[in-house]
């Protein structure tokens, strides 16, 4: 079962939806014990950091998610990825739950190209830049679809995939050690997107 | 970088898809569960689902119509018609729309635009405007296209996006239905003005009407509804045609 922690935040008909057309048994739970039991979780997440983070915090989930991120495989999306690094500067400073080395900064500040628009809104193509059993079903270059005003970096080790938008190589794609992260929303990101969580349920 | 749009437009009453030209004499043309799969599988970025359903039993068939498709197509869904309230921003998000488009509602009741940010995020609230010119000036029109407000388009875009309003759809009811082409002008005048992103609306007769659309720096989108429902453009084709043209797409 795939346990898609429930913390009160964002729209998880999509995600589970698209679990449930590939077949998968999932579970929308806010349950330690679920989770514990789960073979794999996910962390979803949409809105501003800070708010998310404080939510999470308040169900008391977090030391069930830092033992078990280490025992089965995990990922956040979306924001749910923000939430994995160790900081953002969201609406000031804000810790994260430190399972990949990183921090979350605002990509306007970075981006060279004022013109650009921000929110990174749509569809761009995520290049591989180091191969992961995550990409099993997925073709470098595929298109997948971002929403998104803040994006990781400093993450460069942990990066499996980026997709390039003016100056800035947006982390797309982490890993470390058994966390995963997508940046993009894979149950949005049509045929592609559901080989990414096929492969990831196969982890 | 990011890749131009190309986005169907399914306008739905009593469970139906209809296209009228330029908003009147509606046909009907199909179920919009078949047109979902069909437009998904045809390459498809987005989906728009408007409304147009005046009743309440229509409404609960909408509902069902797009929780079915929500369930099934895995690509960006924006929802549209009768949009007036945060419950009916609630409602429509709860069956799988990304995205909730408001048209009439935000002329009646502008705080709903500030409102529904604040709750969902910007990228969640689409402002659509109906526009015309009228004595030499972008008029926003109302209810589907039937009333001037007298209200200063432009302005009235500049307005939404300060208030949170994360994309904007033009539609040009001075090139709608007509298949001459997207009106340039009136585009170029928003793109100069707001740094949303911009769907255009309004005027798609062909493919290279499509190229010309993305010639324009400040366009991310193209929407059409007859001549995708109709078969007169195929997707996948507008989608390399384009492409061989130097227009960034996801195929």
């Amino acid at each position: 079962m795939i346990a898609i922690v429930d913390y009160g935040v964002g729209n998880l008909f999509s995600l589970s939806s698209s679990l449930k057309a590939l077949g998968l048994e999932t579970e929308i739970t806010a349950d330690a014990a679920k989770l514990r039991a789960a073979d794999k979780i996910i962390l979803p997440g949409v809105g501003a950091f800070g708010d998310a983070k404080a939510k999470l915090d308040a169900t008391g989930l977090v030391p069930v998610l830092q033992e078990e991120a280490e025992k089965k495989p995990f990922l956040g999306i979306c924001l749910g990825m923000q939430l994995l690094f160790d900081r953002s500067t969201e609406y000031g400073e804000h810790a994260g739950l430190g399972f990949v080395p990183g921090q979350v900064v605002d990509l306007r500040g970075d981006l060279e190209d004022k013109t650009l628009k921000v929110p990174h809104m749509g569809w761009n193509s995520l290049q591989i830049v180091k191969d992961d059993p995550i990409f099993k079903y997925f073709e470098d270059g595929e298109y997948v679809y971002y929403v998104h005003s803040f994006y990781a970096k400093d993450c460069l080790p942990s990066t499996l995939g980026t997709s390039q938008y003016g100056n800035v190589s947006v982390t797309g794609v982490v890993r470390h050690g058994r966390v995963y992260g997508t940046q993009f929303h894979p149950e949005k990101s049509g045929d592609a997107g559901l080989r990414l969580l096929r492969a990831f349920a196969e982890l | 970088m990011l890749a131009k749009r190309i986005i169907p437009c399914l306008d739905v009453k009593n469970g139906r898809v209809v296209k009228g030209t330029n908003f009147e004499g509606l046909r009907d043309m199909a179920d919009p569960v078949e047109m979902a799969r069909f437009y998904n599988e045809s390459g498809a970025d987005e989906l728009v689902f408007y409304d147009i359903t005046a009743s309440a039993e229509g409404r609960g068939l909408f509902t069902d119509i797009l929780r079915q498709v929500a369930s099934e197509i895995f690509i960006p869904l924006t929802v549209g018609g009768g949009i007036r309230t945060l419950d009916d921003f609630d409602r429509v998000l709860k069956c799988g729309a990304d995205k909730v488009s408001v048209n009439s509602g935000a002329i009646s009741d502008p705080s709903i635009i500030g409102a529904a940010a604040k709750k969902y995020g910007d990228q969640c609230v689409v402002l659509s405007m109906d526009v015309k010119r009228v004595g030499g000036q972008f008029r926003l029109f109302a209810k589907g296209g039937r009333v001037d407000t007298g209200i200063d388009a432009m302005e009235w875009a500049v307005k939404g996006v300060r208030d949170g309003a994360g994309e904007i759809v033009l539609n040009s009811i001075d090139t709608d239905g007509v298949k001459g082409g997207f009106d340039l002008e009136m585009l170029d005048e928003l793109a100069a003005r707001v740094d949303v992103p911009i769907i255009a609306s309004g005027g798609a007769g062909n493919m290279e009407h499509f190229a010309e659309l993305f010639t324009h720096p400040g366009i991310d989108a193209g929407l059409a509804a007859s001549i995708f429902h109709t078969r007169q453009v195929d997707i996948k084709d507008l989608k390399r045609f384009l492409r061989e043209r130097g227009v960034e797409m996801r195929i």
